[in-house]
């Protein structure tokens, strides 16, 4: 297939492609915005805004989640903060600094028009939210706050305490519950999109189900919108929301449209780590941490159970510090998280063993609150070290802290154009749902960026453009078909969610809930796909998911009815999503023959440091999906960078 | 790790119709357990042996997304101040009791799903009568056109705070939603931008919040208590003052609109 | 008067009704306590005291009706609202545990009926119907308060009704502020401390009375005595068909 991205001209210079992109786009005139259907499934960031902005534009919006309210999508839990390239700080910033370090801290591998019109609109957004009453941080003048996060050399990200996703996800949602109110947006909790219809070749609505009924509802449109959110789920620990899941992208996937890059997800390396088998979850704190902890393990392995005080400085390892001594403990996200993994695979991880092993490393406050004094600490992160003692029952003021990396954000996604839309025509894909703007990695404080920048400002321009060409291709006729829910693809679609559910609930030797498969997926994932990847685990892993995939259809076991509220037949789906998906990640890390970003192949490093292969790789894997899940189908949009120019990283 | 026994009674219903009643499950927890990872194992288990889970409702399992919920042993989010359940820990009845009774958020504004789980979608109607700044996605001011004052934009970020979680429903005595009505209305009605709109928002939200059938304020601060947010009963104060002043002058948008 | 009807319709004005109505009879039972407080001084002052307010025509007559109608809102808003939110929770939790409700706001309902009563058993002692408790009524104020009041079983009466009257207010007054939106950071804790001080002056004021009675501190006036053994005499003597 070829990939067309649709950007503008290359010719033009990127600081102009966005408006002379929408100046080119057709419109839809107000009075027939209500004659068009659109879906937005998702009702995050990105879905919560696009929804509100399409009904406030006049278009007819139907929005879907499956949580009671569009309040609680898992947006709300991104703590640290949003970038913009306002300047207000006089420190240098622009929106050219801005896209120049989100394409290299990409690690050279989004395209350059998209992240160039992420940075120009990072400035409307921080407007926008104000606008709506989104509560920043402000300095005692009463102007905005900013603070420098992730490593960056300007302050430009704004915050609101440490719940800045919340409020934005708030703003959005209010928004949105206004269209609701004034009749342009229909919204739809405790539903879940189980499939897409696709009629003539176009999205034209979705198959849900009714989580508090369980009835199978059709529903049809002119345009669908994905804002469904990422899939680091897969690992069964992460930091998402449990009910985060990637069923809405991989069945759209399922449906024809590429699935882009799955290999690169992003680990962040200080999240509380596990307590026991039973965990479910795992809890992510801010890196702002390791501004002032030392990270540690001991030296030798029979120190590893002891507690930590009773272990001698000179047999402590304070392995960041001593492999980088210029960054020390503030080495990038990846490099802090592998590191973390090789001491512990050494058997110098630290800990409750769990599963057999100690996975955990040392975050030790005890120097800075010698220098620094208590209250200093308590002022700085006050908070983190409750939120850590809540979970623990262990005081970070007494004891150092125990961290370990976990999946937190995954930068593959649906392949989308330049306008959002995926391959599949009128089904575009949103905020962390799509591949787009991040690459092989993303910057800190930049997903909330991406998801408002979709939602509010590109999708509702992008969604219209479709409708006009589309309109204009037909004119003095309906611009698409009318079709009912008693169309036969939309039928055939119903039948076969159906079908599937019975499939589900009739293993025929039922035995575990969905969990267990689960839990042993991301056993899989995590251990051969995770933070460090080579050839021989990824064609192991591959072994073992189909095999596992197996036990998963003989012994699946969902008690109650599907006719009710079942949680454990939701999860049963979601879970059999990411056996396909998992599937494919493991082929797309094992073809990417190179280390970038959030995807470091052992085999590709140049003293201890990821070695990119731009001669080689410089491109973004689509998948397509073929019938057969082992043998998707490769197509390749290669990238070009005019205006950052690919350089290497290093830390030592 | 240290590991003891305790006996759930977890009320069973299985439809907003169905005859509800409370079960009991032996468990051994884990200290370190969350409850809901502790609930997670009970389903697991009652999986296993062909029976269904208990429902409820979760989500983010990081305080934050309002989702989960439930009222044990009498308290809506169970016995830690400033906790949610899911960031509730089995440490915490470590010394006991041993006996714990679970139940759902009870309220008639609230009406019961299945087991644990209720229907908050009030809240959501709350918000629609006015619990936003209209303002359209486009050309806003700067941000920093208008300046707030640092005291006055961290109070409202005080009341935004809340996580619609519906504790202070659960908890009320009345159970009443005075506290999340509140919270919405002293966080726009503190901002500069929220200021048009003030009025017509304290009597449209009050309104609404009456119209879903929650009860009224009597003033215990049960509400406060149980918040996981700490979200203060001075912001109902502060409801009922916008209110009271909105009945009185506001302009009267449905008269004048006949008149034209 | 719609924009009043129109709050009075919320929860929120009803509330504000209940608050202001409760200030007013506060006010009120203020100004009693105050004025049976010449009861120390004896009879004479005592009596002149009612006089000067018998004396007011257009003073009592607007207050007789201005509490009344307050009391009236109260009682209609409070019941409205009692019922409001039994409804509000159709199904009642297994178990409760309450951290700031105090025993004061979870008995307003009860405390609130134990005082209409005692409020119409004091209106029916006093003013409507004294022969009903009274062995004998008599034209001096005085007299009347110290008949009511030296009866061991209506003394009790009295003072179950102010203890009432004090756990209502302790929660009431502190209650109006907050209904009414009277709020400030600075002056919250007042409110509370303001609210223990009202209801502790009042009711041990209050109580004070029947109990200065009983045990003799406010002694029985000159001829009261004899006049209670004369009125005695003919009540026992009258034959049944007076009645």
């Amino acid at each position: 297939m070829e990939l067309r991205s649709n950007e503008p001209d290359k010719s033009i210079p990127i600081e102009q492609r966005w408006t002379k992109h929408k100046m080119a786009g057709k419109l839809v005139a107000p009075a027939n915005r209500r004659k068009y259907e659109i879906i937005v499934v998702g009702s995050g960031l990105a879905g919560g805004a696009a929804a509100a902005s399409l009904g406030e534009l006049g278009y007819k919006v139907k929005c879907f989640c499956f949580q009671d309210s569009p309040r609680r999508a898992h947006s709300i839990a991104a703590q640290g903060g949003i970038n913009a390239a306002k300047n207000y700080q006089n420190d240098g910033d622009s929106v050219y600094r801005l896209f120049y370090d989100t394409v290299k801290g990409g690690d050279f591998r989004a395209r350059e028009a998209n992240v160039y019109r992420l940075a120009e609109l990072s400035v409307n957004i921080i407007d926008q939210c104000v606008a709506a009453g989104v509560p920043f941080a402000r300095e005692y003048g009463g102007l905005l706050a900013n603070r420098s996060f992730g490593g960056a050399q300007v302050s430009r990200t704004f915050y609101a305490r440490g719940q800045t996703g919340q409020q934005l996800l708030l703003g959005a949602y209010q928004a949105l519950e206004r269209q609701v109110a004034a009749g342009t947006v229909e919204m739809i909790t405790r539903s879940e999109m189980l499939d897409l219809v696709v009629v003539d070749g176009k999205a034209r609505g979705i198959i849900t189900r009714n989580l508090k009924t369980g009835e199978i509802e059709p529903h049809v449109a002119d345009v669908v919108v994905l804002c469904t959110g990422g899939y680091g789920n897969v690992f069964f620990l992460s930091t998402n929301a449990m009910g985060s899941n990637c069923t809405a992208a991989w069945r759209a996937h399922r449906k024809g449209a590429l699935f882009a890059n799955p290999c690169y997800t992003q680990i962040h390396p200080t999240c509380i780590p596990r307590a026991g088998e039973y965990q479910g979850k795992l809890t992510l704190m801010s890196e702002s941490l390791r501004n002032d902890g030392r990270v540690w393990v001991p030296r030798k392995k029979e120190d590893c159970g002891k507690p930590p005080e009773q272990i001698a400085e000179k047999d402590r390892y304070y392995y960041l510090e001593e492999k980088y001594p210029a960054f020390g403990n503030l080495v990038p996200r990846d490099v802090a998280s592998r590191n973390a993994m090789y001491v512990c695979d050494e058997g110098l991880g630290v800990g409750p063993v769990v599963d057999g092993e100690r996975r955990a490393v040392y975050l030790d406050f005890a120097d800075a609150i010698k220098r620094l004094g208590e209250p200093i600490i308590r002022e700085r992160y006050g908070n983190l070290f409750d939120m850590y003692e809540r979970i623990t029952g262990e005081s970070p003021y007494k004891t150092p802290m125990r961290i370990y990396p976990a999946t937190h954000y995954t930068m593959g996604g649906i392949w989308v154009d330049y306008n959002l839309m995926t391959t599949i025509p009128g089904l575009f894909a949103g905020g962390e749902a799509n591949f787009s703007d991040h690459g092989a990695n993303r910057l800190g404080a930049s997903a909330l960026m991406q998801g408002l920048a979709d939602g509010y400002f590109v999708l509702p321009y992008t969604v219209g453009n479709y409708i006009g060409t589309e309109a204009s291709k037909r004119i003095g006729q309906r611009t698409f078909p009318e079709i009912g829910t008693d169309h036969p693809e939309v039928q055939k679609t119903l039948k076969d969610v159906k079908e599937r559910i019975k499939r589900l609930m009739s293993a025929p030797e039922p035995k575990y809930g969905p969990d267990y498969f689960h839990r042993e997926l991301g056993k899989i994932i995590w251990t051969k796909c995770g933070m460090s990847r080579t050839k021989e685990g990824l064609e192991e892993a591959l072994r073992q998911i189909p095999k596992l995939r197996a036990e998963f259809d003989k012994h699946l076991k969902i008690t109650g009815t599907g006719e009710e509220l079942n949680q454990t037949l939701e999860k049963a789906g979601r879970v059999e999503d990411f056996f396909e998906l998992g599937q494919l990640m493991c082929i797309d890390a094992l073809t990417r023959e190179e280390s970038c970003g959030g995807h470091f192949r052992a085999e590709h490093e140049e003293d201890g440091e990821a070695a990119r292969d731009d001669d080689n790789f410089a491109f973004v894997s689509a998948w397509g999906y073929t019938g057969d899940t082992a043998k998707p189908e490769l197509n390749k949009e290669p990238l070009t960078f005019d205006y950052v120019k690919p350089s290497k990283r290093s830390y030592k | 790790m240290s590991t003891f026994n305790i006996t759930l009674h977890v009320w069973r219903q299985k439809s907003p119709t169905a005859q509800g009643k409370f079960e009991d499950y032996k468990v051994e927890a884990d200290e370190h357990m969350s409850f809901l990872e502790m609930l997670d194992v009970v389903n697991e288990d009652l999986i296993e042996k062909g029976k269904e889970p208990i429902a409820f409702d979760h989500d983010c399992r990081e305080g934050i997304c309002g989702m989960c919920g439930m009222v044990i042993n009498g308290e809506a989010h169970g016995p830690q101040k400033l906790t949610t359940t899911c960031q509730l820990h089995m440490r915490q009845f470590k010394n006991g009791p041993f006996d714990i009774w679970i139940e759902p958020f009870r309220a008639a504004g609230f009406p019961l799903v299945k087991d644990l789980v209720v229907d908050r979608s009030g809240f959501d109607r709350i918000i629609q009568a006015g619990g936003y700044i209209s303002i359209r996605t486009g050309a806003p001011l700067d941000a920093n056109a208008t300046p707030i004052p640092k005291a006055v934009s961290d109070m409202a970020m005080d009341a935004a705070e809340c996580i619609g979680c519906g504790a202070c429903v659960a908890a009320c005595p009345n159970a009443s939603a005075s506290l999340f009505t509140a919270a919405k209305i002293t966080h726009l009605g503190l901002l500069p931008q929220g200021q048009a709109e003030r009025p017509e928002r304290a009597r449209n939200m009050v309104t609404a919040m009456d119209n879903e059938g929650f009860g009224s304020c009597t003033n215990h601060g049960e509400c406060e208590s149980a918040c996981p947010k700490g979200i203060s009963v001075d912001f109902i104060a502060r409801m009922n003052r916008d209110f009271v002043k909105a009945s009185a002058t506001a302009y009267d948008r449905a008269a004048k609109s006949d008149g034209d | 008067m719609q924009r009043a009807l129109t709050l009075y319709q919320s929860t929120i004005g009803k509330k504000v009704a209940m608050a202001l109505s409760g200030l007013v009879i506060i006010g009120f039972s203020i100004g009693h306590m105050l004025g049976n407080l010449n009861a120390y001084a004896g009879e004479v002052a005592f009596n002149e005291y009612a006089e000067g307010l018998a004396n007011l025509p257009f003073i009592v007559w607007p207050t007789r009706f201005l509490l009344l109608a307050c009391f009236g809102i109260h009682i209609a808003s409070a019941f409205t609202l009692v019922t409001r939110n039994k409804d509000a929770r159709p199904q009642a939790y297994h178990v409760t545990k309450h951290h700031e409700a105090t025993f004061a706001s979870k008995a307003m309902p009860i405390s609130g009926i134990a005082l209409f009563l005692f409020v119409g058993f004091h209106l029916l002692h006093f003013t409507l119907a004294p022969q009903l408790f009274n062995a004998a009524h008599f034209e001096n104020p005085f007299w009347n308060f110290y008949a009511g009041l030296s009866h061991p079983v209506l003394a009790l009466v009295y003072i179950a009704g102010n203890l009432a009257l004090g756990l209502h207010i302790y929660h009431g007054f502190f209650s109006a502020f907050q209904s009414i939106g009277a709020n400030h950071p600075k002056y919250n804790p007042l409110r509370r401390d303001a609210a223990v001080g009202l209801a502790t002056i009042l009711t041990v004021a209050n109580l004070m009375f029947p109990i200065s009675v009983q045990l003799g501190y406010i002694e029985a006036p000159a001829g009261y005595e004899a006049a209670m053994a004369d009125a005695a005499a003919p009540v026992n003597d009258a034959p049944a068909g007076d009645h």
